[in-house]
């Protein structure tokens, strides 16, 4: 083959390539982009749980604070095991699923994973206690929910 | 008096490293025989130097002298010896120190291997390690300090963090995974220097790849103990949930696994130069950024354990190699010209390009999932995650797309193949692949993305056995060897790219394992008394009781449980509640009866011994064995990968044309 042919063909070659590698990047992206803004978490206090409104119906949460003093209904042990969780201004009812965790009490730092539902009942499908023996839910400000992240262990799911 | 002597070690290890560097860059520059001599000194004096100052804090973790600070921090007297000895690792001061440790072990092994060879590049790569050592130096030096004194020290510490005692996996995960990160630093110093000449022959490459491949078997290994380890000891059931920390270790896997692929172009077709070096540098960049991820405690992980005020260090650390070496590609990727072509079609190098674009792809994906809370949170404010459906979203398409891509490259010739060629390469496995897929449904697999797994993992098997073995036979046809005179020969002239085959196989096994054990996991939780049963599939557990066992360092309630399956007594499973004296919350310890097919898996949630009753989460997980297995496989493949060579000349002209194709093939 002769050499002009041969860097034609290359070059042909060369933008067909780039030009393909580009719509697939773009598409991708487009992809992971809109993957991300369906699946995230988001991780809020009573007090944000509240102030989200509708926008928490359905959506992923992490809801984090305190167990109120005598609000624990056991269920049968394996579900429907309710109580409220509280950041000192704000209180929400939760109903979970699951085996609770061992040291589960009142006034304990808890993450709930679950969803709101319309009727204002959060639905917590995994429970986590702080291992933190220094979180105490602040009476006035936003729980950190962040520092009481990290304090629960085995925050992976399946 | 043994934190003085501590840091003063450190100390002279950031002299050496900072005097070594600029010694390396100068030399490099004048060409300078001596001044290449006192770079490889001074390399070897910074090994020298770190390995004293861990065995000055091991000292003092065994002598429990708590008058030095990070024995203060971690050590105690009642926990076992082997416990005191991996403390060193434990908290993040005494990690950076062992990081060191591995820094200098890697950096003296370079030097040592390269000492009478590339005279023009090795100033410059010992340069560029050293100028990462004098960094971590400096971390020791300052943020990060291990041998602070305390003045009035006290009789007994604390002890590691509960969960790193719990288990031995502790012991061994971090330093796989250290050697995996430290030892990027390796093939990043070779590709700057590299950059530095402005070539990147035939000759160069080789060590390139081969010190590539040393930290890729430590980090594939650490990927999938710490996996193993997050399957023993965390009690979800799961080995992988896309956490921060995990993917902080599989970005650089991916990085480096696209340009051990990419240099092979480069050693055969002399093209992609300037690319692989780029993903060599990526690699190391990645690493630095997963410490940041790490070391931080910027992300909400059960792996932060070491929080601290590095954080912004190791940032400035990333930002200066990230402007470095984007400098330094951009002025000097032309120099490395490519000397061929690449051929377009249905061909083999085609689908390298593919594979490596998947993998930029898959690296992407986990990238931003990653960082894409973290830039959130700090433009808005807001916390939040990237939820795991979005990773398996992303990340099951191209594990896939990756196994096929593994399947059809090997099956294809280099070059244009004609249709008859493609026919005969890509026909026949098509046979072994309907077997598998008719096996795992025949099984109970119903996912569609775990059947299409099945169906290309038995294309990708049929074409990777064949590959392995086909020199062997093509030798004993050839020469009338027998065969396992054959396959010695095969093995000593092709042990490259046997090995390959060997870590394709294990990596087919792999994401077949997780493609099934992910979608056919069966699950129950149960509240159960002393003496009732629960049954999940085959089995039946029967709840024996609760007792107590009393160690130095920590206390246990665990639960018995016999197992039935089918009727036949299994044994008794102890999963168990842990109590240590430095935390008030017991550690939940799943116990596992692993067989070849499934592992029965059962995880306390909670456990009371007086009243005798247990809360319990069953899950029967499929073929999850099989992954630990794959990986041994697959980091036995790498090791055969780096066998020497032998490549007598006359023997590949005495030889027919097919064997020589092949043997040199990889």
């Amino acid at each position: 083959m002769s050499a002009p042919t041969a860097t034609a063909r290359r070059s042909r070659t060369r933008w067909f390539a780039l030009g393909a590698v580009a719509v697939a990047g773009a598409a991708f992206v487009a992809i992971s982009v809109s993957g991300i803004g369906d699946n995230l978490v988001y991780y809020w206090g009573p007090k944000e749980l509240r102030a989200a409104g509708d926008k928490a119906v359905g959506a992923t949460i992490r809801l984090g604070g305190q167990v109120a003093p005598g609000s624990i209904k056991p269920g049968d042990g394996v579900s429907n095991l309710e109580f409220d969780v509280t950041d000192g201004t704000a209180l929400v009812h939760v109903v979970a699923t699951g085996v609770p965790p061992q040291l589960f009490r009142d006034r304990i730092g808890v993450v709930v994973e679950g969803t709101m539902t319309r009727g204002g009942t959060f639905e917590g499908h995994r429970l986590l206690v702080s291992h933190d023996n220094k979180y105490r839910a602040p009476a006035d400000k936003n729980v950190d929910i962040k520092t009481l992240m990290r304090s629960t262990a085995g925050l992976e799911e399946r | 008096m043994i934190a003085t002597l501590g840091r003063t070690l450190i100390l002279l290890a950031l002299l050496s490293a900072s005097a070594g560097s600029l010694v390396g860059f100068v030399a490099g520059r004048a060409r300078s025989a001596v001044g290449s001599l006192w770079a490889r000194r001074l390399a070897y004096a910074f090994a020298a130097f770190m390995l004293l100052s861990n065995l000055t804090m091991e000292y003092a973790l065994l002598t429990h002298d708590f008058s030095v600070g990070y024995v203060a921090h971690v050590g105690s007297r009642s926990v076992p010896t082997w416990v005191t000895i991996v403390s060193l690792w434990s908290s993040l001061e005494g990690s950076i120190l062992f990081w060191g440790l591995v820094m200098g072990a890697f950096v003296a092994a370079a030097t040592w291997l390269t000492r009478n060879r590339f005279p023009e590049y090795m100033p410059y790569a010992i340069g560029v390690w050293l100028a990462c050592g004098a960094f971590f130096s400096f971390l020791l030096a300052g943020p990060a300090q291990p041998f602070a004194t305390i003045a009035s020290p006290a009789a007994d510490g604390p002890g590691p963090n509960a969960l790193l005692q719990n288990h031995y996996l502790m012991a061994i995960h971090p330093p796989f995974l250290y050697s995996g990160y430290v030892g990027m630093t390796i093939p990043f110093g070779l590709a700057c220097a590299a950059l530095l000449v402005g070539r990147l022959g035939n000759d160069f490459i080789r060590p390139l790849r081969n010190f590539l491949l040393v930290p890729w078997i430590f980090l594939t290994c650490a990927i999938v103990l710490g996996g193993w380890w997050a399957y023993e000891v965390l009690g979800w059931g799961g080995y992988w949930a896309w956490d921060p920390v995990e993917n902080a270790s599989f970005l650089p896997w991916l990085a480096a696994t696209a340009a051990l692929h990419s240099a092979i172009l480069v050693e055969r077709k002399g093209v992609l130069k300037g690319w692989t070096v780029t993903l060599v540098i990526a690699t190391y960049l990645l690493t630095i950024l997963g410490t940041f991820m790490t070391r931080s405690g910027v992300f909400n992980s059960v792996h932060s354990f070491t929080q601290s005020a590095i954080g912004p260090t190791i940032l400035i650390f990333l930002a200066a190699a990230l402007v470095l070496s984007t400098a330094l590609l951009s002025l000097r990727l032309d120099a490395l010209a490519r000397e061929g072509e690449l051929e377009g079609g249905l061909s083999r190098d085609t689908m390298f390009l593919v594979q490596n674009l998947l993998l930029v792809l898959f690296t992407f994906t986990v990238l931003l999932g990653t960082v894409f809370p973290l830039v959130v949170e700090a433009a808005q404010g807001v916390q939040m995650s990237v939820g795991r459906p979005y990773f398996d979203r992303m990340s099951v398409p191209i594990g896939v797309a990756l196994l096929f891509v593994m399947g059809v490259g090997p099956a294809l010739p280099w070059g244009r193949a004609t249709r008859d060629q493609l026919g005969r390469a890509l026909l026949p496995p098509l046979g072994t692949a309907a077997v598998l897929l008719l096996l795992g449904f025949a099984l109970g697999a119903r996912n569609g993305w775990t059947l299409l797994t099945l169906f290309f993992g038995g294309f990708t098997a049929q074409v990777t056995l064949g590959e392995m073995f086909r020199p062997i036979g093509q030798r004993m046809r050839a020469h009338g060897e027998g065969l396992i005179e054959a396959f010695r020969q095969s093995q000593s002239r092709g042990s490259r790219r046997f090995g390959a085959y060997v870590v394709h196989a294990g990596a087919m096994m792999v994401i077949i394992s997780i493609a099934v054990s992910s979608t056919n996991q069966q699950s129950k939780e149960v509240q159960l008394t002393r003496g009732e049963s629960a049954s999940l599939g085959a089995y039946t557990l029967t709840f024996a009781g609760a007792d107590r066992v009393v160690e130095p360092h920590r206390e246990s309630v665990r639960a018995r449980l016999d197992i039935q399956r089918g009727g036949r007594e299994l044994g008794t499973l102890y999963p168990r509640m842990t109590y240590y004296e430095s935390q008030r919350e017991p550690i939940g310890t799943p116990a596992v009866q692993s067989s070849l097919g499934e592992d029965l898996y059962l995880s306390v949630h909670n456990i009371d011994d007086q009243a005798g009753t247990v809360g319990l989460l069953i899950l029967i997980n499929p073929m999850v064995g099989w992954i630990w297995i794959a990986t041994a496989v697959m980091a036995l493949g790498g090791l055969v990968a780096l066998l020497p060579i032998r490549r007598p000349a006359p023997a590949v002209a005495r030889a027919p044309a097919a064997v020589a194709a092949i043997e040199g093939g990889s």
